[in-house]
């Protein structure tokens, strides 16, 4: 099984240096492409290799880039993000890949810099992931002190440079638009689109913002081209994909994995299983802001298409499992709560709506609930859904509430008629 | 008024950006590394040196979780209280925490040497439940383990 994202990563061991990453070939995708090919021509074979972005919303990579003013008339500046806020909750998959190899991330951007011609990029990270900045510090030296980054790259004349900016935090800086008030440095609200990033983004200019996963697929792409990529998924979907797994089994961790395997085939077999005395009941399949699914799903393949039709999103695949000792209203008022927190107060279904709902939620949890909540539950829902907001926020922080309202509504519904959780806490454990 | 020391930290991130507004979250994270948290004085000198006023300042720096607008002590234990760590048991963590201290969450000890506070998701969720203690990561926390990695901390 090919694993171009983490074949070379040592884990809990420090990260490939610039000459470890170049033996294994780091650096010649870029070497080849900068010589014999014209940007459009990079943008055509990621395009060609059907990558979508591993972010969370699975949008063509290629196609994004291709939406960027090229040519004589188009604006000299133009910037490449890359977004590296992960945090959403469940998620740990970016670390794990600018811990382990962040060369292979800064090939991927210099290459998409490359191919829209942006003189400048910037990676975007979390401050909390300290390691990661370590690591990225020092392969920007690194890349520097050795022509890769800087003026004149490898000869070819292109001028790229990367500054590593670390956030200060808050959990809607990760959506593209916010994060690009956050790099102007101002409140991370999110931006009317259209237009979007690609055409006016930070400071204007045209933006590309991708994820680190996303990126870290590009110079695999380049240097071993579209058909060997789109050849790696299970179904019809190309790759690779960096699948989690948090919660109560036996093994939680993360493995990069053909792009639709099954959830099975991820808890039972890669997750090693529920934990001694739990049973499974359910999952969040990418993070928190994700529809649940669960025991009737355990067969489908996780990718974008299928995970999509059983009602639900691949969003990042790092998935949190639900045992049957957790109680699910617990559960989601948890998610909620963090949702009602984490609004950038700009909309006000999201603002009004999110504090409500975690009230409610919290009414039933404690024993307060009444019938008519679980109605009242669902229209918020309704008004928090797609084309209500200014982003996409909102609608993913109902995700998970209406989908527990389907799949777990006795559970709902013992709260409110017996008065109160009939669960018991379950211990810290680890 | 900013120190030189503060300046000079400032200075150095104002070739990657085109605009100088930009340095404003960079300039209150320099402030308060140096100063431990950022009052209404560290407004005014992040004001003064970039050209906004004191509420552009502070409306920039309230957005923002980890710029504190109120003293903290010296070590500030963020604890994850995300989906992951929830259903591992962080509210038991959080009990045990806030018992031990003798302090509530968003409090600091009466000798300075703690301050509770909860975070989003640190991305550690499979050694789930983490907190993290300064710039420290700690992760598998149990009842047993966490006193242990409290004694660290001065
Ligand atoms: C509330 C919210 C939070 C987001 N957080 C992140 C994040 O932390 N990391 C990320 O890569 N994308 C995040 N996204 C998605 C980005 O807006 C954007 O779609 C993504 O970075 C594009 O990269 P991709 O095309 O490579 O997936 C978030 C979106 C929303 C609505
Ligand atoms: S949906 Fe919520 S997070 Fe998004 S812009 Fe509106 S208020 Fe802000
Ligand atoms: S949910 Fe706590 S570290 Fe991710």
């Amino acid at each position: 099984m090919e694993k171009p994202l983490t074949e070379h990563i040592r884990p809990e061991g420090p990260p490939l240096g610039l000459d470890e990453y170049r033996k294994n070939g780091g650096y010649e995708a870029l070497r080849t492409a900068l010589a014999d090919s014209a940007p459009r021509e990079v943008t055509e074979i990621v395009e060609k290799s059907k990558l979508r972005g591993r972010g969370g919303a699975g949008f063509s990579t290629g196609m994004k880039w291709s939406f960027v003013p090229m040519g004589d008339n188009a604006p000299g500046r133009k910037y490449f993000v890359c977004n590296a806020d992960e945090m959403e909750p469940g998620t740990f998959k970016d670390r794990y890949l600018m811990e382990g190899n962040p060369h292979l991330l800064l090939e991927g951007m210099i290459l998409g810099a490359y191919a829209i011609q942006a003189p400048v990029g910037y990676i975007f990270l979390r401050a909390e992931y300290r390691a990661s900045e370590k690591a990225l510090a020092t392969a920007l030296r690194e890349a520097r002190e050795n022509g890769l980054l800087g003026e004149n790259i490898l000869g070819s004349g292109f001028d790229h440079d990367i500054h590593l900016h670390t956030s200060a935090g808050r959990y809607i800086c990760g959506e593209e638009t916010a994060l690009l008030n956050a790099l102007e440095g101002r409140r991370a609200v999110p931006r009317a689109k259209p237009p979007f990033p690609p055409v006016v983004g930070l400071w204007g200019k045209p933006t590309i913002v991708n994820n680190v996963e996303t990126l870290c697929n590009i110079p695999p792409i380049v240097r071993r081209g579209a058909e060997w990529f789109r050849g790696l998924g299970r179904g019809d979907e190309a790759g690779t994909k960096l699948y989690g797994v948090s919660g109560r089994v036996r093994r939680p961790g993360l493995w990069e994995l053909p792009l639709g395997a099954t959830l099975r085939e991820i808890i039972e077999e890669h997750a090693g299983g529920m934990a001694e005395g739990y049973q499974f009941r359910g999952v969040i399949p990418g993070g928190a802001s994700t529809d649940f699914l669960v025991e009737e799903h355990l067969d489908l393949p996780m990718d974008f298409g299928s995970v999509q039709k059983a009602g639900s999103r691949l969003g990042t695949g790092t998935m949190i499992v639900l045992d049957d000792r957790t109680c699910p209203v617990g559960m989601v008022l948890n998610l909620e709560r963090f949702f009602a927190r984490e609004s950038c107060g700009w909309c006000t279904p999201c603002r009004d709506g999110l504090p409500w709902i975690e009230k409610i939620l919290e009414a039933i949890e404690t024993g307060e609930g009444r019938e008519d909540d679980l109605d009242v539950l669902r229209q918020h829902a309704g008004f928090l859904g797609p084309g209500r907001t200014f982003c996409a926020f909102a609608p993913g922080a109902v995700e998970p509430l209406q989908s527990a309202l389907k799949y777990f509504e006795d559970d709902f519904r013992r709260h409110v008629n017996g008065h109160g959780c009939p669960y018991q806490a379950q211990p810290a454990t680890a | 008024m900013l120190t030189d020391t503060e300046r000079r930290e400032i200075e150095a991130e104002l070739p990657h950006y085109p605009r100088r507004q930009a340095l404003c979250i960079e300039a209150l994270k320099v402030v308060q590394r140096h100063r431990g948290w950022v009052n209404d004085e560290a407004l005014r000198d992040v004001g003064d040196y970039l050209g906004m006023s004191e509420h552009e300042v502070d409306s920039v720096a309230t957005f923002y979780n980890l710029i504190y607008r109120r003293e903290v002590g010296r070590n500030v234990i963020h604890l994850c209280d995300s989906v992951s760590c929830w259903v591992m048991g962080c509210d038991r963590v959080r009990e045990h925490l806030e018992q031990k201290l003798g302090i509530r969450t968003g409090e600091t000890t009466p000798d300075g040497r703690f301050t509770l506070l909860p975070i989003p998701c640190l991305g550690d969720c499979d050694r789930a439940p983490s907190f993290m203690i300064g710039r420290d990561l700690h992760g598998n926390l149990n009842l047993e383990n966490i006193d242990t990695i409290l004694e660290r901390y001065e």
